[in-house]
């Protein structure tokens, strides 16, 4: 196609299309690229740092950066590799993830990428913050001991639910996720039905009486890690 | 305390080869002759207080963190207490025998791992043997067949709990309401594959404990015994039940305390005394009192309490136990060996039963009801009847808990056991190695479960420290 964009991709040669960013072109072509805020149906937020490439030798968020042709795009490099053990650790000690006892954990993105990443202990010392839980909802559950902050509940309520139910509030430490009411989940308009429910990577928005129904051995990354879906589709565009 | 100046106090801290950290105190009169046993319990776990405002659902998982050895009595004891609470009554068949299968998968890997590592080093050297030969790997080198039954005996109870909670340690199986998972035909028939060895390797178990009481009754007998209450679920037949019932209590004589009684209600029957020094705190039946109310759990009480077990190998070995002491409970502390391993076998029995239910092949796994905002869940776990209490509000969190725990139970008794053989083996202002040895004995046989650790090669240090009437230190020893 005359409008395809060629680039590398640690040495590959990949076509995308004009106008999309780094990491929609690497998903095309079955290339992952490890993430945490990023959903495809969501706006770009850029906010988590955990999909940093390095762009003709500069850092940039693969989510957020569109691609150029004949761009060089180092993504599974060792100095990589560590730059986002390094953030998802410091995410793990930042909040009070206690995986062991999780409902979220074997369908928690945080807790995959940790794994894929080799990640078996933090080396930074936990932070132990105190933070709140929302029980009021009669079907949601907010535990903002796990909330990483990526934003994705924000934007789903605003931009696919129409409902802005999330913002961030604070700043540094003490920025946390509030809801759009005065005290409480229950004074808001929040369906068990809307998206911002479903997107929350990890255990903090938790549809209530369901935890553990899957058993183990049944959960979503029981058996694959994080990111062999996208790394199966390689196989599938090679043949186009 | 008045008797701060006549007692003196020996320390005997950690006990080896009991599930967590123990310390004992000895406190002695100025005639050097021991008036009291303190057992102190050092862990705090807290699980109480840091499990308030959780959603019920987490509980089950959460609560089983207490303990690596036998979880699963504390994820059912909670799962039983959340059905209440979701309202289900009755669990689905599928739900509750997988429960049970599970139970009995844990019996099986807790007794196995009591008796064959931390206890059979004892039996097959004597109490008194050089402890560089006495532990586990003494028993795997001279005895290899039965170290080796021991190992694959824990292994199948394991695998298990595998298949019926999702993991060895800590898994997810029970939920509020019923199970997540259904057993397999594949699963069912690999356990089935292994049934006839491991019923033999249980009933050579039974026998080996069986053959060393009555072999060595005349020492065994006043070892560290003393007449007591006994106190275990039972089914409504008078059957022994280790996963669901009501409660029974009767005294040293078999004389029933109350029976039958529905364990929501426990508390009108059951308080708990809180002493200065210890953690843990003395439960005791309320009609009695603190002095006289305190009761015995576990294997031996369960054997005492039932009037027959619904299994035919075990239940011909309650008869023998039983005969024993002329059919009048046996109040023997070395005696929990051997009823330990009656219900070894009664487990294995079950478990076959059990993999020839079509009913664990269900895909009706979950019910529900009507909500509660309190309920009380009970079961006989390895170390005796395990209470759990909630309260649940509106917003589906826990705002109460109160967990009574086995080894709690039996917190008075293994003073007492401590007090009566130290009593016999401690002599002038020293600590030797046989009053140690004698006492962890003791302890071991009510198979404590004081934290959540394993210790199982018996190499923990042991520090003994004796001090005088005036508080000064008179002698010190410490084990490697």
């Amino acid at each position: 196609m005359s409008d395809a964009i060629t680039f590398t991709i640690d040495g590959k040669t990949v076509r995308g299309k004009p106008g999309q960013t780094i990491m929609e072109a690497a998903d095309e072509a079955g290339i992952y690229i490890p993430r945490l805020c990023y959903l495809s149906h969501l706006a770009a937020h850029g906010s988590c740092r955990v999909c940093t490439v390095q762009v003709n030798g500069r850092p940039q968020t693969a989510c957020t950066q569109p691609i150029a042709e004949g761009m060089t795009v180092e993504n599974d490099t060792e100095a990589l590799r560590q730059v986002r053990r390094d953030i998802v650790e410091m995410l793990f000690v930042e909040g009070n993830h206690y995986c062991m006892f999780c409902e979220a954990s074997g369908n928690c993105e945080l807790q995959a990428l940790a794994y894929r990443l080799g990640i078996t202990a933090p080396k930074y010392p936990y932070m132990f913050p105190s933070r709140d839980v929302d029980a009021s909802h009669p079907d949601i559950f907010i535990d903002r001991n796990r909330c990483v902050l990526c934003g994705r509940c924000v934007s789903a309520s605003r931009d696919l639910d129409g409902k802005t139910v999330f913002e961030f509030v604070g700043r540094g430490p003490d920025k946390r996720i509030a809801v759009n009411a005065e005290a409480r989940l229950s004074d808001t308009e929040l369906d068990i039905t809307d998206q911002a429910v479903e997107v929350c990577p990890v255990g903090a928005i938790l549809k209530k009486r369901v935890g553990y129904t899957v058993p183990i051995g049944q959960r979503k990354f029981d058996h694959t890690p994080i990111g062999s879906d996208i790394e199966a589709r390689a196989a599938q565009a090679e043949e186009n | 305390m008045s008797t701060k100046q006549t007692l003196k106090r020996v320390v005997i801290d950690p006990v080896t080869r009991v599930e967590g950290h123990g310390k004992v105190s000895l406190l002695l009169d100025d005639k050097n002759v021991v008036r009291q046993a303190r057992m102190h319990i050092v862990e705090f776990r807290g699980f109480e207080r840091f499990i308030l405002g959780r959603p019920y659902w987490e509980v089950p998982v959460t609560v089983q963190r207490l303990c690596g050895i036998c979880p699963v009595s504390h994820h059912l004891a909670a799962a039983k207490a959340m059905d209440l609470i979701v309202g289900a009554d009755t669990l689905p068949p599928t739900a509750e025998k997988m429960r049970r299968l599970m139970h009995y998968g844990q019996m099986l890997q807790s007794h196995a791992l009591h008796f064959f590592h931390l206890v059979s080093p004892d039996l097959l050297f004597g109490f008194d043997a050089d402890p560089a030969i006495r532990n586990v790997i003494g028993v795997a080198r001279k005895f290899p067949d039965l170290a080796v039954q021991g190992v694959m005996l824990r292994k199948y109870g394991q695998e298990i709990i595998k298949a019926t909670a999702g993991k060895k340690i800590h898994g997810t199986g029970a939920i509020p309401g019923g199970i997540n998972k259904n057993l397999s035909v594949a699963e069912r028939d690999a356990f089935l594959k292994d049934v006839d060895r491991m019923m033999d390797w249980s009933r050579g178990a039974l026998k080996v404990a069986k053959d060393y009481t009555v072999e060595h009754l005349e020492t065994l007998a006043p070892f560290g015994s003393f007449d007591s209450n006994h106190l275990s679920l039972i089914r409504e037949d008078g059957a022994m039940d280790l996963y669901h019932g009501n409660l029974r209590a009767i005294n040293a004589g078999g004389d029933t305390i109350f029976d039958q009684v529905d364990y929501q209600d426990y508390t009108d029957y059951i308080a708990e005394e809180v002493r200065p020094w210890s953690y843990m705190k003395f439960p005791f039946i309320k009609s009695l009192g603190p002095e006289n109310g305190w009761y015995r759990v576990g294997p031996l009480a369960r054997v005492n309490t039932c009037d027959f077990i619904d299994t035919p190998e075990a239940e011909a070995a309650r008869q023998e136990f039983m005969a024993l002491t002329g059919n009048k409970p046996n109040n023997i502390t070395m005696a929990y060996h051997w009823a330990r391993m009656i219900e070894l076998l009664h487990s294995m029995e079950k478990i076959v039963a059990l993999l020839n239910d079509p009913d664990l092949q269900g895909t009706d796994l979950v019910a529900k009801g009507d909500r509660r905002e309190e309920a009380v869940g009970l079961i006989e776990a390895p170390r005796g009847t395990l209470f759990h209490h909630y309260k649940v509000n509106a917003d589906d969190q826990v705002v109460m808990c109160n967990l009574i725990v086995s080894t709690t139970n039996n917190n008075e008794p293994m003073n007492r056991a401590v007090a009566g053989v130290a009593r016999d083996y401690l002599s002038g202002n020293e600590v030797t190695e046989p009053l140690l040895n004698h006492i962890e004995v003791a302890i071991r046989a009510y198979d404590p479960c004081l934290s959540c650790a394993t210790h199982a090669m018996g190499r923990m240090p042991l520090v003994v420290e004796l001090f005088g009437a005036d508080g000064a230190l008179l002698d010190r020893r410490v084990k490697e």
